[in-house]
């Protein structure tokens, strides 16, 4: 099989991201939060400061190598829960089908039709600020897309013949959930989950820009962003540098979905043949 | 062990259903089979014969249902058990295997952990115990290097090989009765042989009795000691896999004799064509007044197109429907 460029380029970009999340400790070069000295404020980019420093003299390099753990924590785990939902709402409504397929049809085209950023936006405003509130946020409300692709999926995997024989067999609902429906259906869902993952990543940051996600002094990509807003002309590297963090990944995400897609979704393999 | 039979199934009626009405698609059916027989259901494809199977082991759905009659296993009603109780029967006691090995095995899992859950549903093992006594299934039905091929997943096997794992895999659990049907349709000729062969050869060895369902009459009497021919979700014959050849009373039975290619006598001939039963299979919403294969049934007569022919019990053994019978 032959692995597309998008695959490569994509999964290097993205396992740079989890590569430098996972060393922050180690890559940083100072503390990204206490490491303030106003004696080195608002320093360009040089061999000491690897991306400047920040109107309290804190090092932009550090601070987005820690915000690497945030952005991707926020972006894996809202994406998770995303998934879960997504996949157990949409598999057992395919499934059952019934007056719970018309519910979780219902609430799938309501999720649809309102922007989820507004709607995450909406829980933030009641939860309040931080990483917790964010997770939830962004894990409830970004699951239709996964919902649609599990219940259809079930829908055309259902009159298989394997899924046949093992009611013959004896298996219960949940035995042919878990073993004959979900794992032919993976696929499709990394696919989806890969690029919900850099939605979620922008969403992050759009909330933090707002205010409403990750409080400073915590570095989050997007709390950067936020913060270095008035002196977007006069220290540019203040939003440069979180900026490029994000699009890199983002862009990583999405070129690992559509890489993955190339060779997970048997739809568009045979679209393209 | 005493005198009751395994199964039995009585005056059975399978309704299709729409919307307010219902139509009969099976109807009267009835037969018995004992431990460790081997008993057959022929007849062209459309007639009953698969739907039937799926009453037996409570898995219709709709628009289909029993609309009439009684299935007892082993003494028990099968419509009157528990979805769990019948999900315990299913697999374990009542097993079944299809047409497709292609289709009938999860593409995404290797063929031994497809063996293995069956010890692990329906016997409670742990996977460990589950995965030794998957290899030592997949031995039992001659698939070379077992232990190996435990592993594989069902695209790297031939047709063949798929069917015996599927055969693995409705055995696994020693049932006492294996639904087969259609179990060689899919297969090469010289595969379909040694498939037959080797079920029929297992289930002989462990007292499993067969349910072997076919259009093929030549293939269902080979393996079967009895035989019920069904037409248009009617059983019009019963009897001996002998005398159906020798003595076939029943026009449609007839039909499908002369249907066969026969070694010997005629294949000496060389050319003799094989006589096909003109005409087809009427559809569930037009079964014909009276007897069923009338528009097709070259001894036909008024009374056929008027009343529908009793059961008659032939003093050979065996029971035939039709006015007219030889
Ligand atoms: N799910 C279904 N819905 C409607 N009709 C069905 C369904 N399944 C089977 N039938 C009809 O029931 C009849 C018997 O089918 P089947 O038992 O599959 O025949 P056989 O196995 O003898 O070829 C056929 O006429 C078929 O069209
Ligand atoms: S009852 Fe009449 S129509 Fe039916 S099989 Fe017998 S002879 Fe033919
Ligand atoms: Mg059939």
């Amino acid at each position: 099989m032959k692995l597309g460029a998008n695959l490569v380029i994509g999964g290097a970009l993205f396992a740079l991201a989890i590569f430098v999340g996972l060393l922050a400790p180690w890559l940083a070069h100072t503390d990204p939060v206490m490491d303030a000295n106003l004696l080195n404020a608002e320093e360009p980019p040089s061999w000491i400061w690897w991306f400047g420093t920040d109107a309290q003299g804190r090092d932009i390099y550090s601070r987005v190598v820690h915000g690497a753990r945030i952005s991707l924590t926020v972006g894996i785990v809202s994406q998770l829960v995303n998934s879960v939902i997504g996949v157990t709402l949409g598999l057992t409504a395919g499934y059952w089908g019934g007056w719970w397929d018309d519910f979780v049809n219902g609430l799938t085209n309501l999720m649809l039709a309102i922007p989820s950023l507004i709607f995450a936006l909406a829980i933030m405003a009641v939860l309040g600020p931080g990483l917790t509130s964010l997770l939830i946020a962004l894990g409830l409300t970004n699951w239709s897309f996964t919902c649609r692709i599990a219940r259809a999926s079930t829908l055309s995997l259902k009159s298989q013949g394997y899924v046949q024989a093992a009611r013959v067999l004896g298996y219960g609902d949940f035995r042919i959930m878990i073993t004959q429906l979900l794992p032919n259906m993976v696929g499709p869902i990394i696919v989806i989950g890969t690029l919900g993952m850099g939605g979620a990543i922008l969403a992050e940051a759009a909330l933090s820009f707002l205010g409403l996600g990750v409080r400073p002094p915590y570095p989050s990509w997007g709390s950067m962003l936020s913060e270095a807003r008035d002196q977007i002309t006069t220290a540019p590297w203040l939003s440069i540098f979180p900026g490029l963090a994000i699009f890199l990944t983002v862009l990583g995400l999405n070129l690992l979905g559509d890489g993955l897609r190339d060779i997970l979704d048997p739809q568009s393999r045979s679209r393209r043949t | 062990m005493t005198g009751s039979p395994l199964l039995e199934v009585e005056d059975l009626r399978i309704d299709l259903n729409y919307r307010s009405s219902h139509v009969a698609a099976v109807e009267g059916v009835s037969f018995r089979i004992d431990r460790g027989e081997t008993f057959g259901l022929v007849g062209e494809s459309g007639c009953g014969k698969s739907i039937t199977a799926l009453a037996l082991i409570g898995l219709l759905r709709q628009p289909l249902s029993i609309g009439a009659g009684a299935i007892r296993f082993d003494g028990r009603e099968i419509q009157r058990l528990s979805a769990a109780e019948q999900r315990a029967l299913r697999g374990n006691r009542i097993a079944m295997i299809f047409q497709e090995p292609m289709t009938a095995l999860n593409p995404v899992s290797p063929v031994g952990r497809q063996i293995a859950e069956m010890f692990v549903l329906h016997q409670g093992k742990d996977w460990r115990e589950a995965n030794r006594l998957a290899v030592e299934a997949l031995a039992s039905v001659r698939v070379p290097a077992p232990e190996r091929r435990v592993k594989d997943y069902p695209h790297q096997l031939s047709g063949g090989m798929r069917q015996r794992v599927m055969i693995a895999i409705a055995l696994a659990c020693g049932p006492d009765l294996l639904i087969a049907d259609e179990p060689t349709t899919a297969l090469d000729v010289t595969v379909q042989a040694e498939i037959i062969e080797l079920m029929r050869n297992l289930c002989a060895e462990r007292g499993t009795a067969i349910l072997m369902i076919s259009h093929d009459l030549g293939l269902v009497a080979n393996v079967c000691r009895r035989v019920a021919v069904m037409y248009a979700g009617r059983i019009v014959e019963e009897r001996g896999s002998d005398d159906i050849f020798r003595a076939s009373a029943h026009p449609y039975t007839q039909g499908l004799v002369d249907s066969l290619p026969r070694l010997g006598s005629r294949a000496a001939l060389g050319r003799t064509r094989l006589t096909e039963i003109a005409g087809v299979v009427p559809a569930i919403t037009d079964f014909p007044d009276g007897c069923r294969f009338n528009p097709r049934c070259a001894r036909a007569t008024d009374i056929c197109r008027t009343t529908e022919p009793e059961t008659t019990w032939l003093d050979a053994g065996g029971l035939v429907r039709c006015h007219h019978h030889a």
